[in-house]
């Protein structure tokens, strides 16, 4: 008998496209394994094959030498598989406590113990270093909050091994931190870990060994300590990705032409305080800021989602008002942070989602008809420009698409409508290095046709390799603005804090 | 505006007391015989029934389901009731014959939600008419007259409260338990919230829902008994739109129609009582009888408006502010 987890073999395809092909893996006790792979390499597929939602079409996988295959989630925890999953599968309606204990609530008679239940969350939220009553609505907690509730959960369960899908996305640096401290000590105590993680620094830093996907099929495996995260990305994407961000000229002025968006102080009660900026035609202006800082509720006001107290925009001098539909009309488009929840509609397909923004642009006067044909041409010649992988088909639902390819599409239906300022909330976020390297080059060439960007992320990296100016926000407050030849990681990041560090009391206070 | 929209949240909440008390107060002044004891006595006895329908609804309505069946459910069990009733077969083999059918149908809606996965509206709006058909076949769309007996059950008192108030109340009671106390009744607002979500974390989301309809004919047939010893006769049209009813009273009690949020206690009662006092106000004023329906579509839709509302504002509030402002605190 092995202990621990073994797959071998393993074979799985969606729509006769193969997304697993033999694959083997390993996992011993009290071993952190990182997984690392493009978007579209097979991972997700695999988590939810362990995780009781799919089922395989061929091959083994043993647990502690018993042979597994659950039918369930539940199966999966009852067999000593634990989950943490990227996509958050917690209850806005419930308490925090209710939510940590929901796969096993201790009981009495049938009734709910609330008290024990509240001393192990309070266990539980002590552990991943939370701090909030288990009494707390759920609902009320932070994104980053939220995520560690979801990885306190499965510390309640009597799990042997830990699945974990990117569990950092929201997080802060410190909260980063203590999670991976809880996860070394749970390997301490001799569970086995998987790690999934597009962040290749953490994966290397934290894990003992690596398996690197690609296309299905396992391309590496092997100790942390003789890889470095150039080979990393090599193994993974299959070439070398010298050059990430485009080449581009960031001397003074080479970008700037007329100013396009004016923004004269926006302002927003208890959110956004004066906000003032220009964007000017063919400058990618970047936004940097903590999670929290006010940049989507900044973006969200300039498309018009929200309405503002004070402050106007104008477009090419032109005042922007009215409902996201009209602003849109104007020249504005917004890639939303979210992607799933409000970036794609999941069962529509490709060309469907593409010519969503454009569509009322194809319709005939008087019957509202659409022009097919005419929709269709441009669709295809948008859809070319996006370097989607190749077997892409365009009457596939976007749900089977990978999230690379899907934030493609909707960066892509954005570009149809010919936006004047395309405003991109966290354009990278949880999508592989190949398809980041490809939308770089897109929001590139885009803006070198006189348009203009506003690139929202907290990825400061990837803001300086694509920027011409940099904006900061720091709780709701504009604190910095940096020109290419000013990019210094240290000054741009203490002005993401400007507001905290003026302001120590305001956590305390609210 | 936070402070402000707290307050109009809390509102709306609480919206529910301060309508019935607006409510009787009109009445009362328009009519004083509205305001008696007596009158509210009887009020509390004729909303005992809606109490019960609307706890039944409450659990369907915190899944995110309806369940239109209800009226027909209320129809079948009292067709049953009479024919027993008539052929003299005991009393409590005849309530335990009327439950069963009940949640029979119960059974039945679960069954097609939960394990077929037909949608509420449609699955419910079939057992509809298959109940109200069953129920005209069996009454031969004549009424029965039941024994005295059963009027006499419904006008009893213990220790001074009358029997229906007890049994509504007793009902309400277990149901908010099984709401608020019960891993069940967690699930419920979990699978509410939204399925798939709840599947995945490893609730058994088709056994709650089969649950909560079965529940919800068990009320419906409880209330069917409430109902009947008030009237003492099926009537064709026994339990017609008590769904309707029974969706307002949980609607303006708080409950949500997309799943997820709802209390029995106070909710429904509260619901329950505020609709009773609007028919029974238009009783007593001598008002067209052809108002009521239109009175209750008002405060249906009404209801459903104010659910909007609510919906929206606990979206607004939950956004958390990202400064202090001190300039507006």
């Amino acid at each position: 008998m092995t202990p621990g987890l073994t797959i071998r073999g393993l074979e799985k395809s969606f729509h006769t496209i193969p997304v697993l092909k033999s694959l083997d893996l390993d996992v011993a006790p009290g071993e952190i394994l990182g997984l690392v792979g493009e978007n579209g390499a097979g991972k997700s597929t695999l988590m939810n094959i362990l995780g009781g939602h799919l089922h395989a079409d061929a091959g083994a996988i043993m647990l502690d030498g018993e042979p597994y295959r659950p039918d369930s989630a539940r199966a999966a925890l009852r067999c000593g598989l634990g989950l943490v999953h990227q996509e958050l599968e917690l209850f806005p309606n419930l308490s925090v406590a209710e939510n940590l204990l929901i796969a096993g609530f201790p009981t009495f008679a049938g009734c709910i113990r609330r008290r024990q239940v509240e001393q192990t969350a309070a266990r539980l939220l002590q552990q991943v270093g939370l701090e909030c009553s288990p009494r707390t609505l759920l609902g009320h907690l932070s994104a980053g909050q939220q995520q560690l509730v979801e990885f306190a959960r499965v510390l309640a369960t009597d799990f042997r091994i830990l699945l974990l899908d990117e569990p950092t996305t929201s997080l802060s640096r410190r909260e980063t931190d203590t999670l991976y401290a809880t996860i070394h000590a749970l390997a301490q105590a001799g569970k086995g870990i998987i790690l999934i993680s597009h962040q290749i620094n953490d994966v290397l830093t934290h894990c003992d060994r690596i398996s690197i996907l690609r296309d299905g099929r396992l391309v590496h495996q092997g100790p942390t300590q003789e890889i470095d995260v150039e080979m990393v990305i090599q193994k993974m994407t299959g070439r070398t990705v010298t050059q990430l961000f485009p080449q581009r000229d960031r001397s003074k002025g080479a970008h700037v032409g007329r100013v396009l968006l004016d923004v004269q102080s926006i302002s927003q009660p208890r959110t956004l305080s004066s906000i003032s900026f220009q964007i000017h035609s063919g400058e990618i202006v970047g936004l940097f800021g903590l999670v929290g800082a006010g940049r989507s509720e900044l973006a969200r006001v300039l498309l018009g989602l929200d309405r503002c107290k004070e402050g106007r925009v104008l477009l090419e001098g032109q005042p922007v008002t009215g409902s996201p539909r009209r602003r849109i009309q104007q020249g504005l488009g917004l890639v939303t942070e979210s992607r799933r929840a409000d970036g794609i509609l999941a069962e529509m397909s490709v060309s469907e989602n593409l010519s969503l923004v454009a569509l009322p642009r194809f319709c005939r006067p008087v019957t509202g008809s659409i022009r097919q044909p005419e929709l269709d041409r441009v669709v295809s010649i948008t859809r070319q420009q996006l370097s989607l992988q190749s077997r892409l088909n365009d009457q596939q639902p976007m749900v089977t698409l990978s999230g690379g390819n899907q934030q493609k599409i909707v960066v892509g239906k954005w570009l149809i409508n010919d936006p004047k300022v395309l405003i991109l909330d966290e354009p990278s976020r949880g999508i592989d290095v190949g398809a980041k390297a490809d939308l770089y080059q897109l929001v590139q060439r885009f803006a070198d046709q006189g348009r203009g960007v506003l690139a929202i992320s907290s990825d400061l990296e990837e803001l300086i390799g694509i920027c011409d100016r940099i904006l900061v926000m720091s709780l709701g407050h504009l604190t910095g603005e940096f020109q290419a030849d000013e990019f210094q990681r240290e000054l741009i990041a203490k002005a993401a804090f400007a507001m905290q560090l003026s302001e120590p009391s305001h956590r305390s206070r609210k | 505006m936070t402070t402000k929209a707290r307050l109009l949240l809390r509102c709306l909440n609480q919206g529910a007391w301060g309508l019935l008390l607006l409510v009787w107060a009109i009445f009362t002044i328009l009519n004083p015989a509205f305001g008696t004891v007596d009158n509210l006595t009887n009020l509390l006895i004729q909303s005992s029934s809606t109490i019960l329908l609307a706890t039944g609804m409450t659990f369907v309505l915190l899944t995110g389901g309806v369940d239109l069946s209800i009226g027909a459910i209320m129809l079948v069990s009292a067709a049953v009731l009479g024919k027993l009733a008539v052929a003299g077969v005991s009393l409590p083999v005849i309530l335990l014959l009327v439950l069963l059918t009940a949640v029979g149908f119960g059974v039945i809606n679960g069954f097609l939600i939960a394990v077929l996965d037909v949608i509420p509206f449609v699955a419910t709006l079939a057992t509809l008419s298959i109940g109200r058909g069953l129920g005209l076949w069996l009454t031969n769309t004549h009424a029965i007259h039941l024994p005295g007996i059963y009027l006499t059950l419904g006008s009893q008192r213990i220790g001074g409260v009358p029997v229906p108030i007890i049994v509504a109340l007793v009902c309400a009671v277990c149901a908010q338990l099984l709401i608020s106390g019960t891993p069940f009744g967690r699930y419920l607002l979990a699978t509410g919230f939204r399925r798939i979500t709840a599947e995945r974390v490893g609730i058994p989301t088709r056994r709650v829902l089969f649950t909560t309809y079965c529940l919800s004919g068990l009320f419906a047939g409880i209330g069917a008994l409430v109902s009947l010893t008030q009237l003492g006769s099926v009537s064709p049209t026994f339990g017609l739109n008590r769904e309707f009813t029974s969706i307002a009273a949980a609607v303006i009690g708080g409950t949500s129609l997309s799943g997820g949020r709802g209390t029995v206690i106070p909710g429904a009662i509260l619901g329950a009582l505020l609709i009773q006092s609007i028919e029974n106000g238009l009783v007593i004023m001598n008002a067209d009888p052809y108002l009521y329906p239109l009175a209750a579509s008002a405060v249906i839709l009404s209801a459903v408006l104010l659910d909007g509302l609510r919906t929206r504002m606990i979206a607004e509030l939950q956004r958390r502010p990202i400064f202090h402002d001190h300039a507006t605190e």
